[in-house]
């Protein structure tokens, strides 16, 4: 059997992702959901983002079981994976996975103790089955919304699992670093980020890949269960080269009084296709969504953030801002949902793409679609240039134009740069942001 | 250090296609306060922001030399780099850049690379001159003028006057909005600036801040041009008398820039 994505047809049958799944010594219902996964890559369609058209993209073009070693210590990791988890004041907890293999892994004594797991999810399917069943395709992202995810239940190689115990407040941060070294490996990560009741977390995890030359595909799926007044705090910075097509689901699903917060550093210079939702199920629940992009060559991308309110007094914040340059092309769909009998909800959201190209292309659309009478919302979009008075007043302070429309740039995309709490992950969003910019 | 010197002559300034400043002079030495009054609409505000380069206003007409160099043939950033600073009526708001980073990109945009002021030097300073000013410490770190209160703006204003230390300073309306007490504060930075190598402009509807900064000469603005000009007592006659005297005078009905 083969799948068929448009014109090119990816070859893996159910013999091949039985075998992939044998070696993986997983568990039953992992390998009938990837069965399952398979069977309906077969038959669902694409997603059909809006205004982007993606017939044209590369799904079907990588190389999916590619392995790599992992380390036997931290000094052993490559420099710019160092910088990132920090030389000095390193995280205690990270993992590091090279080309989807688990190739660095580290958990503080104190969090095993409180029953914290944080390991690679391969680990965790066999030593927490039953657990990670409970939220794996199974509460938030299903396979069966599109092709994309079920190509995502079929093939997924890697990720990692985050359960944090009731009651248990971890003040660290646990980080993942998911580093494409070969350049044709596909990446079909699985994060599973799950906070019971009263707990809190932060979670902060990167996507990178260097290179030019070669295309590869990233089917990207994170999931975000937080329970009764708990609260998570996620961020990324992604940033896979240019010959990487990517498809990023990021999902969660907060309980009553219970608090999701993202920070998202869309930095991939890749066709994109993101997609971030938050389902604010709970009374008094709170997601707070801030992501920023830079858009340049002639990539393109599609952003829908999304949040769904069927809690009473259920507070979304929503925010995206984005640079566009050279010929790049985006569309930002920020859709706030108010649910029937969430009386009291508040929706809040604000769209802003700065074009610094005459050829550049961005879309910043809000949509408001509430069913119920009793709440607030608001919302903002603007798609502009840099405002030349602010220009005259930065430079009238002696400031050249070059370091003035430096200055106006970072400080737009600051939002995201500030809220993420690891300081080699915060420089590296940065220093991302100056090279895109500038270059 | 020489004295600095603005030289302005006949200088013709328009607005999308609108004349509002029609042949103006005006010399400002180091030492010397100068004060431009008038009533609203004359243009006021328009010389200051034409001379430090605003992209709206177009010069149709004159010269403009700062210590003898063409002011005009410069960038914004250039004519700062020079020694012009103006105090900005509406001073943007920037969000993400902090009121601290701003003030060192600034300082250190006047030194050659590898020259930086060193960090603890710039705090020392910035510290010392927001006591002077009275503004929390908490300003450093806020993002420019991103909620500041309009009093906040002006006192921020003349923060960066005095850790820029420019050779000669606009003033816009730096008076307008504030209580007697900012009014007060705002006073003395510009007062603690004051020395033979630092020349003042100071552009207001009002008499009152020359209360507390008393100025060399001052000048009375009307239909784009400077109609009258003297010393200190004339600014006190027109808070007295307002200006229909000098409308009389000089036979001036209407004195604003009238439509073109």
């Amino acid at each position: 059997m083969s799948v068929e994505t448009n014109e090119t047809k990816i070859d893996f049958d159910q013999t091949y992702i039985s075998e992939f799944s044998k070696k993986r010594q997983e568990p039953e219902w992992l390998t009938k959901l990837r069965l399952r996964g398979l069977e309906l890559a077969e038959s669902l369609p694409m997603p059909k983002p809006e205004k982007t058209k993606i017939d044209n993209w590369n799904f079907t073009n990588f190389k999916h079981d590619v392995q790599a070693d992992a380390f036997s210590k931290v000094e052993d990791l490559p420099e710019h994976i160092l910088n990132l988890v920090g030389k000095e004041d390193r995280t205690d907890n990270f993992i590091v996975q090279r080309n989807s293999t688990t190739a660095f892994t580290q958990l503080s004594k104190e969090l095993q103790d409180k029953g914290v797991i944080f390991t690679d999810i391969a680990t965790a399917v066999q030593e927490h089955s039953d657990l990670v069943e409970t939220y794996f395709m199974n509460k938030m992202v299903s396979p069966d919304e599109h092709r994309l995810t079920a190509l995502h239940a079929a093939l997924f190689n890697g990720g990692v699992f985050v359960y944090v115990p009731k009651n248990v407040e971890i003040e660290v941060p646990l980080q993942s670093v998911f580093w494409q070294e070969d350049q044709e490996a596909a990446l079909f990560n699985h994060v599973i980020v799950v906070a019971e009741s009263n707990s809190s977390v932060t979670y902060v995890e990167n996507y990178l890949s260097h290179g030019t030359e070669k295309q590869s595909v990233a089917n990207i799926v994170a999931e975000v269960y937080a329970g009764p007044n708990a609260r998570v705090q996620f961020g990324a910075v992604d940033n896979l080269a240019n010959g990487v097509t990517t498809y990023v689901n990021r999902r969660g699903h907060a309980e009553r009084d219970a608090k999701i917060e993202w920070a998202l550093g869309q930095m991939n210079d890749g066709n994109t296709i993101s997609e971030n939702t938050t389902n604010l199920v709970g009374d008094g629940s709170v997601g707070d969504t801030k992501t920023v992009s830079v858009g340049r060559g002639d990539q393109k991308q599609n952003f829908v953030i999304r949040v769904n309110q069927w809690g009473k007094e259920s507070d979304a914040q929503l925010m995206a801002h984005a640079v566009m340059k050279d010929s790049a092309s985006s569309i930002f769909n920020g859709i706030a949902k108010i649910e029937h009998g969430a009386t009291k909800a508040n929706s809040e959201q604000t769209e802003r793409v700065l074009m610094l190209s005459e050829k550049a292309r961005g879309d910043a659309n809000p949509i408001l679609l509430i069913d119920e009478d009793d709440v607030t919302a608001g919302h903002a979009a603007s798609v502009g240039r840099i405002d030349p008075v602010q220009m005259f007043y930065l430079m009238s302070r002696g400031i050249s134009r070059k370091e003035a429309e430096r200055l106006v740039i970072h400080g737009f995309l600051a939002p995201v740069v500030n809220q993420l709490p690891i300081e080699g992950v915060k420089k590296m969003l940065t220093d991302v942001i100056e090279r895109k910019v500038t270059q | 250090m020489s004295a600095p010197n603005l030289k302005i002559e006949n200088l013709h300034v328009s607005i999308e296609g609108k004349e509002i400043i029609k042949g103006l002079n005006l010399e400002i030495n180091g030492g010397e306060i100068h004060a431009v009054m008038g009533p609203n609409g004359t243009g006021k505000s328009t010389l200051a922001s034409a001379l430090m380069g605003h992209p709206k206003y177009e010069i149709t007409e004159g010269t403009v030399t700062f210590d003898g160099e063409d002011l005009l043939e410069m960038e914004v950033d250039d004519r700062a780099k020079a020694g012009l600073f103006l105090a900005m009526q509406y001073p943007s708001e920037i969000s993400g850049v902090t009121n601290a980073d701003f003030l060192r990109s600034s300082i250190n945009a006047r030194r050659e690379e590898g020259k930086e002021i060193s960090l603890m030097k710039f705090i020392r300073k910035m510290d010392s001159k927001m006591e002077l000013l009275d503004m929390d410490e908490s300003f450093s770190q806020r993002y420019l003028n991103e909620g500041f209160s309009g009093g906040e703006k002006k006192r921020n204003e003349i923060l960066q006057l005095l850790m820029i230390e420019p050779k000669i300073a606009i003033l816009d309306e730096i008076d307008s909005g504030l209580d007697i007490d900012a009014l007060k504060v705002v006073s003395k930075g510009i007062n603690e600036i004051r020395s033979p190598e630092f020349g003042g402009l100071i552009i207001t509807h009002y008499q009152r801040l020359l209360n507390y900064i008393t100025p060399d000469k001052v000048h009375v603005m009307m239909q784009g041009r400077i109609v009258k000009s003297g010393g200190p007592e004339l600014a006190q006659r027109l808070e007295a008398e307002g200006y229909d005297w000098i409308k009389e005078e000089l036979g001036i009905e209407d004195e604003t820039v009238e439509q073109a």
